[in-house]
């Protein structure tokens, strides 16, 4: 575990449970029972699960009401999956062109002749 | 594993390890898919970003082989080299892949070619990073501003 932020934030989305946890507050905070509802785990595993979200900046706890509902930071969370969905968009872009390119091909293409001295 | 799924083109981040699989789906046979990857003349036509032009020095895509080539923008230049470590046409290409301007960092690229029938292909690539840290820059190398605006932003986020 490095002490990188977006590392850390990539490393605690890392984990099935903890990523169904985030989905879950997506939708409004929750206490730690609420978000242990679904899973077959104690709840001192979902709150270990929280621990690292909660470290790497991806939730928070209130401190004040008894419930201490857990609130997603969304703004961290937005910043990680906008970086993956653009290196994602940019691979579609490019693949978008090798479309065209292959679209453009012969349809009979003459098999590729094995490079001089590849075969044994 | 992070996951984002579309219709066309699926990005994975592996969790065990510093890889990204992308997978795509191409209404092509597997030949002409491979042709389009080994041919510098089709390469040229979609491999380089749309803003910047690229310019092959060196594409020998075969086992052994070796490429070079150049993204540039006006006043930019970015040089790209690697190694073909493995070809089988139609098939599989496995090459390393350094951006210059990181020497010390080299990952290791893998193209699966699967003829999925109906004249159709899947083309699974999965570039494994020397470090989770050169893999995530890779990642978010695609940020506007560059990666080191955008790591200050996070910490800005995770200052609060």
């Amino acid at each position: 575990m490095t002490a990188d932020p977006l590392d850390r934030v990539f490393s605690a989305l890392a984990d099935p449970t903890r990523r169904d946890m985030v989905a879950r507050l997506t939708e409004g905070d929750a206490t730690v029972g609420e978000l242990a509802e679904p899973y077959a785990v104690s709840l001192q595993a979902v709150s270990k699960h929280l621990r690292v979200l909660e470290d790497a900046g991806l939730v928070s706890r209130s401190r004040e009401a008894q419930r201490r509902p857990v609130h997603l930071e969304a703004e961290v969370l937005d910043l990680m999956t906008a970086w993956i969905e653009r290196h994602r968009r940019r691979a579609e872009e490019r693949y978008r062109r090798l479309d065209d390119v292959l679209r453009d091909l012969p349809d009979d293409v003459d098999p590729t002749p094995p490079p001089p001295g590849d075969e044994p | 594993m992070t996951t984002t799924s579309h219709p066309e083109t699926t990005l994975t981040l592996d969790d065990d390890l510093p890889v990204v699989r992308i997978t795509r789906e191409f209404d092509a046979p597997p030949a002409q898919v491979f042709r389009a990857h080994v041919d510098p003349d089709l390469v040229v036509r979609w491999m380089g970003p749309r803003d910047l032009e690229m310019h092959i020095e060196t594409w020998e895509c075969r086992t052994g082989g070796a490429y070079r080539f150049l993204h540039a923008r006006e006043g930019e230049e970015h040089w790209f080299h690697g190694s073909f470590h493995d070809v089988r046409p139609d098939e599989v290409i496995i090459q390393t892949f350094t951006y210059e301007g990181m020497p010390d960092s080299v990952s290791l690229e893998r193209l699966e070619l699967e003829d999925i029938g109906g004249g159709r292909t899947r083309l699974v690539t999965t570039s494994m990073a020397d470090s989770f840290e050169a893999r995530d820059a890779m990642v978010s190398s695609g940020m506007e501003h560059g990666v080191r605006e955008g790591y200050e932003r996070l910490d800005e986020v995770l200052a609060g």
